[in-house]
């Protein structure tokens, strides 16, 4: 059982919880609760800030074409993009399959929950500097290119199903070892673990705050991996990531598309 | 009218313009001296537009886009009128944007050109700092670029859109210490203020307070430690900003 926070529909504030990950289970004033018997809402409050091509296998993918045009240099510093407002949405909460497009690319990731804002923080104090974990399941429909800002394909409303809790970050001994699991209709269809990132948690905080403040209620995404599924109207999506939770959204065909 | 948000006297609040002077809803006029300016409303998400003025575009030897180039920008980087901004030692080109802040005013989503100006509830400066030195072409322009803390001026005063009648010819100036480096109108804008609300709500939803920052002209110059920069767009003010050294690197925390 571990301390979480989460927010539930028709409820105001933000409420303290226990929460049993593997077991789906949630204590609220130590009554007993099935995860799937909530109604939960989106559980941060902050921007949300992704990382692109942070997992080695991701970068990989890219191969030479680091070094040629549009790129002509691999990475140096992190690579952000902004997840805004109008892409979030709680556990269980339908997304919605854009009118002309197939399937959306799975984004199986941590969230990792600022808890004070951290600007040029040093890697072995990175830690410090968070609140918590939550599951984030980063929606795109699928593209190729690195090279402009994505917001087509990335912000698209509803692409950003977060939660289904944040899980305290005393709980995860352990944050660089975590493993990641996606599924489509329940059958397991990649499995990651974050000991494959490029920057680990602790160096990824610390780079990114040397150029910019992530505040309190910020939520900054580690990375996605290569080779992710893709989901098709009707398809129930579910990201687990061990110890922190299981986040379960079902993609429909968007209301009056054909 | 014209809105703010300020700081003072120990609380935040919504003020308004009245003779050239701010007015408290209560009808106290603060001194100006002991007021901190804020983004004149609260900023939800921040769009920003690159490569939107056809000069700006061949001062920086770039093909004209065939679509917006938008980018997000996070709270970190918002800042008022009069605001400090730390340029980093050892870069060699930081450069102010003066750019038409557009501020929606409700929920938007599949608005066509024509009816899209009725989504739009007021207008203001925006300067919108970039660091070219950290430029990288993944995600271009990338967040070490242009999301930097303090690095997005909003302000001074929210004009409601009722008073700026043609947000499509208005004319744009910045001075750097009392110099004109940039000159412009929004005329020159490749992607007009209506046709970006359409092209942006047809696969997104906006909100009240969403913000677009339309894009900037030709004229981008350096700017060091100690230069005051002043973007002024017509019927809307202008907006203050000092560049201040950024502590070096290595004062970190631990």
């Amino acid at each position: 059982m571990q301390s979480a926070r989460l927010s539930l529909h028709g409820k105001p504030t933000s409420l303290a919880a226990q929460v049993d990950p593997a077991r789906a289970r949630v204590w609220l004033d130590g009554i007993a609760y099935a995860q799937s018997e909530l109604l939960f809402e989106v559980p941060t409050h902050g921007a949300v800030y992704g990382t692109a091509l942070n997992f080695r296998g991701a970068l990989a993918a890219l191969g030479a074409a680091v070094s040629a045009a549009p790129y002509l240099a691999p990475p140096r510093a992190p690579i952000l993009y902004i997840k805004p407002r109008n892409t979030w949405i709680g556990h269980g909460a339908a997304v919605y399959l854009p009118a002309g497009h197939e399937a959306v690319a799975l984004g199986p990731t941590l969230g990792v929950v600022i808890g004070r804002a951290a600007t040029r923080v040093a890697s072995a104090s990175a830690l410090d500097y968070v609140g918590g974990y939550t599951v984030v399941n980063d929606l795109a429909l699928p593209h190729d290119s690195y090279f402009r800002p994505a917001i087509q394909q990335q912000c698209r409303d509803g692409f950003c199903p977060i939660g289904p809790w944040i899980v305290e970050a005393s709980a995860i001994a352990d944050p660089d070892a975590l493993p990641i699991r996606a599924y489509l209709n329940g059958t397991l269809r990649l499995q990651t673990n974050l000991a494959e990132l490029i920057r680990p948690l602790r160096q990824l905080i610390s780079d990114v705050s040397t150029f910019m403040t992530l505040r309190s209620g910020d939520v900054l995404l580690v990375g996605l991996p290569e080779n992710l599924p893709l989901a098709r109207a009707g398809d129930l999506m579910a990201i687990e990531i061990e110890g922190i939770g299981r986040l379960e959204n079902r993609l429909l065909a968007e209301p009056g598309a054909a | 009218m014209k809105r703010a948000r300020i700081a003072w006297a120990g609380a935040i609040h919504d003020a308004c313009e009245l003779d050239g002077r701010l007015q408290l809803a209560d009808g106290r006029v603060p001194d100006e001296a002991g007021v901190v300016w804020l983004p004149p409303f609260e900023p939800q998400t921040v769009f920003a537009v690159g490569l939107n003025y056809a000069d700006h575009v061949r001062e920086l030897n770039f093909k004209p886009p065939a679509e917006p180039l938008v980018f997000l920008k996070g709270p970190n980087t918002l800042a008022g009128h009069r605001a400090h901004t730390p340029r980093p030692a050892g870069i060699k080109f930081m450069h102010y944007e003066c750019e038409l802040a557009v501020v929606i005013g409700r929920s938007a989503r599949r608005v066509k050109r024509h009816e899209a100006l009725d989504y739009v509830a007021g207008y203001t400066i925006a300067n919108d700092y970039a660091i070219r030195d950290y430029l990288e072409n993944y995600y271009r322009p990338n967040l070490r670029v242009k999301n930097r803390d303090a690095a997005t001026l909003l302000g001074p005063w929210l004009v409601d859109a009722a008073e700026v009648p043609d947000p499509m010819k208005l004319w744009l100036r910045t001075t750097v210490n009392g110099q004109v480096t940039q000159q412009g109108t929004t005329a020159d804008m490749i992607f007009g203020v209506a046709q970006l609300i359409e092209y942006l709500s047809a696969f997104m939803t906006l909100g009240a307070g969403d913000v677009i920052l339309t894009g900037t002209p030709e004229g981008v110059v350096n700017v060091n430690p100690g230069d005051v920069v002043v973007t002024e767009i017509e019927s809307l003010g202008s907006l203050t900003s000092l560049i201040v050294a950024a502590p070096e690197p290595g004062g970190q925390q631990e």
